[in-house]
């Protein structure tokens, strides 16, 4: 008996399991309670109850796998946004990558800007560790990038060797790289290079498409370490972020070389000013200007950056989150950097080191790349000022280093101004 | 109404988000034209599965330095028959000519193999088939969900556990095993590793690694089950030294019984009289099996006939550490270069005979004899 009613059911697959129920058999309820087949327009797909369906974390170290319990889980699993992005697809880049013993990584990303809305109860912990205890239920976002606010901001160049701010920026409405289709990264990227044509003066540059860059242009971008590359990481890779590469990916630079966007990578646009030098306060400048600009430009077209003021401006990964800026110098600090107080100097100026190829990297020589630690809850222009303010302490402890006096560590600066 | 992120595309033509094929060179790249695309975009097998997922790992894989690869994969049983218009010309460009009318004959009688238990131990060193099974009615690695993966796992282990005699043996968890297991199962050759092939890497097959993936294997350590790796299963019979027929033996038993015991349990295999065993990747369709040995031809791998020879004899070769490696040693893989229109006995025969003919021809070269009227028609 049970064995030809198993023979139905494979052969009546399509109908689903609910319409069986008619039958009146007994068996059918213990498929019933295992699992349903539910018939939601076009698709049948075998429905587990949430408990079946949630990951494995107990080997994982991310800020995801600490705050997605089985209730949030099974309270969200079932949701989508306006698009149609899951859960499962927000935290599949997290499942896939335990994380690192030393590093906390985020573990989820954004597929459209509704994601932190849809999946607050999830994200907003994620926001709130990862930011420091920045809470988007109850605190506001400011956004300046007035850099006329800034003070000092000109380095000594004996020990600063080259300065830089980048952020990222969103096109509303179109969804992000772990989710966009390749029209809409066609899109994107139809957009942003229309707007940055309408760059003039110090801005003035030109685009370069990934799929269609000559061997020349390509052996000069990475001679001027502008060219990215497919995403390696599987952080990224797991997310979806690389899929369809390098198609409607490119990197657009000024004349001058000093102001540089990268389209549809890691988020819609990643916007750099830099300079050789210590010229913090220029490179800051050039960096408003620019990113107001091409807002305006967007804007004349009928579209606009992703923001709200809950969480500033809206990217891929929640760590980019607010002001999605790290601003930061290349500096040498041969005895600051061997004093064992370094560390908690840097933390109390609220100020990270990373190693000269950036993020994951360590440092060469007496090099170190010295950026701020925030991104949300804090304005661009305090951040920058964090960091302009900061640096010039390790260069003065450096200096009174060299000239054989003591070093103190400052008082820890308040983080949400 | 749910919305899926499969309809998001609907919002563009079918022109704007025709993947840019002009750098690839896999089967789905020679196939798939503007036109094809438009008409299957719209498109979903009952699960959910559509074109853009069936062709994801060749639009991010434009080609392989030695093989063609064939750059779409299923999702699901259905897959076949809902992007027929795609996978029928990449099956047929794929299968030697497999038309859409075509059926393929399954043979799993060992009785039927001719001969293949005194394959020349001094040149063959070992000797495998392989293949993979597919559980009817759950979806594929690219698509499935964790808890169905999770119960794809819990069926096969169910159904493992029952084998007796020199069948059994005992299941390892990839996310429970012991340093030691682990440690034992890598000196055995048996333990799989997370795919890094970006070619699996780009369909999804890896996700959820290492959740509900395991390895089983008989006290013997001659038949061996992989679970929820590229496939559901894939079966491997092995042993060293050169008696196929043994292999094939255990292979056709172990096989046998497996799906018996799944049927118990209400279950069974993935099978159509057109495309035999279905399986994941369009190559593996038919009997999705995969014959051969491991043997010394240091003169004939450098006779400038050998791939002729290993062409008629519908033959491939493989460097000992599987596809994608270089023969170490003078020491080849060798195995059936079909899968889809020959039954098993008819591809494990091929072997078998074909592999007889290498060796007699590398003695010949080794005693500096011609191998002029050894060469084979062409099969």
């Amino acid at each position: 008996m049970a064995s030809s009613f198993a023979r139905v059911l494979s052969s009546k697959r399509k109908v689903g399991i609910l319409s069986l129920v008619g039958a009146g058999s007994l068996t059918v309820g213990f498929f019933l309670n295992k699992e349903q087949r539910v018939n939601a327009g076009a698709h049948v797909r075998r429905i587990y109850p949430p408990s079946a369906e949630y990951p494995d974390l107990r080997k994982h170290n991310n800020c995801m796998a600490s705050h997605l319990t089985p209730a949030v889980y099974a309270k969200l699993c079932d949701k989508t946004t306006p698009n149609g992005y899951t859960l499962d697809l927000a935290i599949q880049t997290g499942v896939d990558n335990p994380g690192h013993p030393f590093i906390k990584t985020v573990g989820m990303v954004a597929g459209d800007e509704e994601s932190y809305e849809v999946f607050a109860d999830i994200f907003n912990p994620v926001i709130k560790e990862r930011h420091n205890g920045y809470d988007p239920c109850n605190m506001k976002h400011p956004t300046d990038l007035d850099s006329s606010k800034i003070r000092g901001g000109q380095f000594d160049e004996k020990y600063v060797l080259s300065s830089r701010v980048r952020t990222g920026r969103s096109i509303r409405g179109l969804s992000l790289p772990p989710a966009c289709t390749r029209a809409e990264r066609r899109e994107v990227e139809r957009v942003v290079i229309d707007a940055l044509a309408g760059l003039k003066g110090d801005l003035t540059g030109k685009y370069y498409s990934l799929t269609l860059m000559t061997e020349q242009e390509q052996q000069q971008l990475i001679d001027d370490h502008f060219l990215f590359d497919k995403p390696v990481s599987p952080l990224l890779t797991c997310a979806g972020m690389a899929r369809d590469w390098p198609d409607a990916r490119g990197i657009w630079h000024n004349n001058e070389k000093t102001f540089l966007v990268w389209v549809n990578e890691e988020d819609h646009t990643r916007v750099i000013s830099m300079e050789k030098g210590g010229n913090m306060r220029r490179v800051f400048e050039r960096f408003c200007k620019g990113l107001q600009e091409v807002e305006r430009l967007i804007q004349e077209k009928g579209w606009e950056f992703m923001w709200n003021e809950r969480l500033g401006y809206i990217l891929t990964c929640p760590s980019n989150l607010g002001t999605g800026l790290r601003a930061g110098v290349h500096v040498t600090l041969p005895r600051l950097s061997k004093d064992p107080r370094f560390p908690k100097i840097l933390d109390n100026l609220r100020l990270q080191k990373r190693g000269t190829g950036g993020v994951d990297t360590a440092a060469v020589g007496n090099t170190f790349d010295i950026s701020n630690l925030d991104r949300l809850g804090q304005s661009e222009v305090q951040l920058v000022q964090t960091v302009i303010d900061g640096v010039n302490y390790l260069i003065e402890c450096e200096k009174k280093l060299e000239r054989g006096q003591d070093i103190k560590i400052p008082a820890p600066i308040s983080q949400f101004k | 109404m749910t919305r899926h992120l499969s309809d998001l595309k609907m919002n563009y033509t079918a022109e704007q988000e025709f993947p840019d094929l002009s750098q690839h060179n896999n089967h789905m790249a020679k196939v798939l034209t503007l036109e094809m695309y438009a008409n299957l975009r719209d498109k979903q097998t009952p699960s959910g599965f559509t074109v853009d997922d069936v062709i994801q790992t060749g639009v991010d894989n434009p080609g392989h330095p030695f093989i063609m690869t064939v750059g779409c994969v299923a999702g699901d049983e259905e897959t076949y028959e809902v992007f027929k218009d795609l996978l029928d010309p990449v099956i047929e460009d794929r299968h030697g000519g497999y038309k859409p009318t075509d059926k393929h004959k399954t043979d799993l009688n060992p009785d039927n193999l001719q001969g293949g238990d005194d394959l020349d131990p001094n040149y063959v060193l070992s000797s495998r088939v392989r293949t993979g099974r597919s559980i009817r009615g759950f979806c594929l690695p690219p698509h499935c969900s964790r808890g169905e993966r999770r119960a794809i796992e819990g069926l096969s282990v169910e159904a493992l556990g029952a084998l007796d005699g020199d069948l059994k043996g005992k299941y390892y968890a990839l996310k429970d095993m012991t340093e030691e297991e682990q440690q034992q199962l890598i000196d055995d050759h048996f333990l799989f590793d997370k795919p890094v092939s970006p070619l699996l890497l780009a369909s999804g097959m890896a996700r959820d690694w290492p959740d509900a993936r395991g390895i089983w294997h008989n006290d013997n350590k001659t038949f061996l089950v992989w679970v929820n790796e590229e496939d559901h299963l894939r079966v491997i019979s092995m042993q060293k030294g050169g008696n196929m027929k043994e292999v094939f033996n255990r292979f056709c038993t172990g096989l046998t019984k497996i799906e018996e015991l799944f049927k118990e349990k209400g279950h069974e295999f993935m099978w159509n009289e057109h495309l035999g065993y279905v399986l994941t990747c369009p190559s593996n369709l038919g009997t999705g099996l995969r014959g051969g040995v491991h043997v010394k031809l240091p003169n004939l791998s450098k006779h400038e006939k050998f791939g002729e020879i290993l062409k008629r004899l519908r033959l491939q070769k493989r460097g000992t550490g599987g596809v994608d490696t270089a023969a170490v040693g003078g020491v080849f893989d060798i195995s059936n270069a079909d899968r889809l229109g020959f039954s098993e006995v008819e591809l494990v025969q091929m072997v078998v005979d074909g592999v007889k003919l290498l060796v007699e021809m590398e003695k010949h070269l080794e005693a500096g004899q011609s191998i002029d009227d050894l060469m084979p028609e062409q099969k």
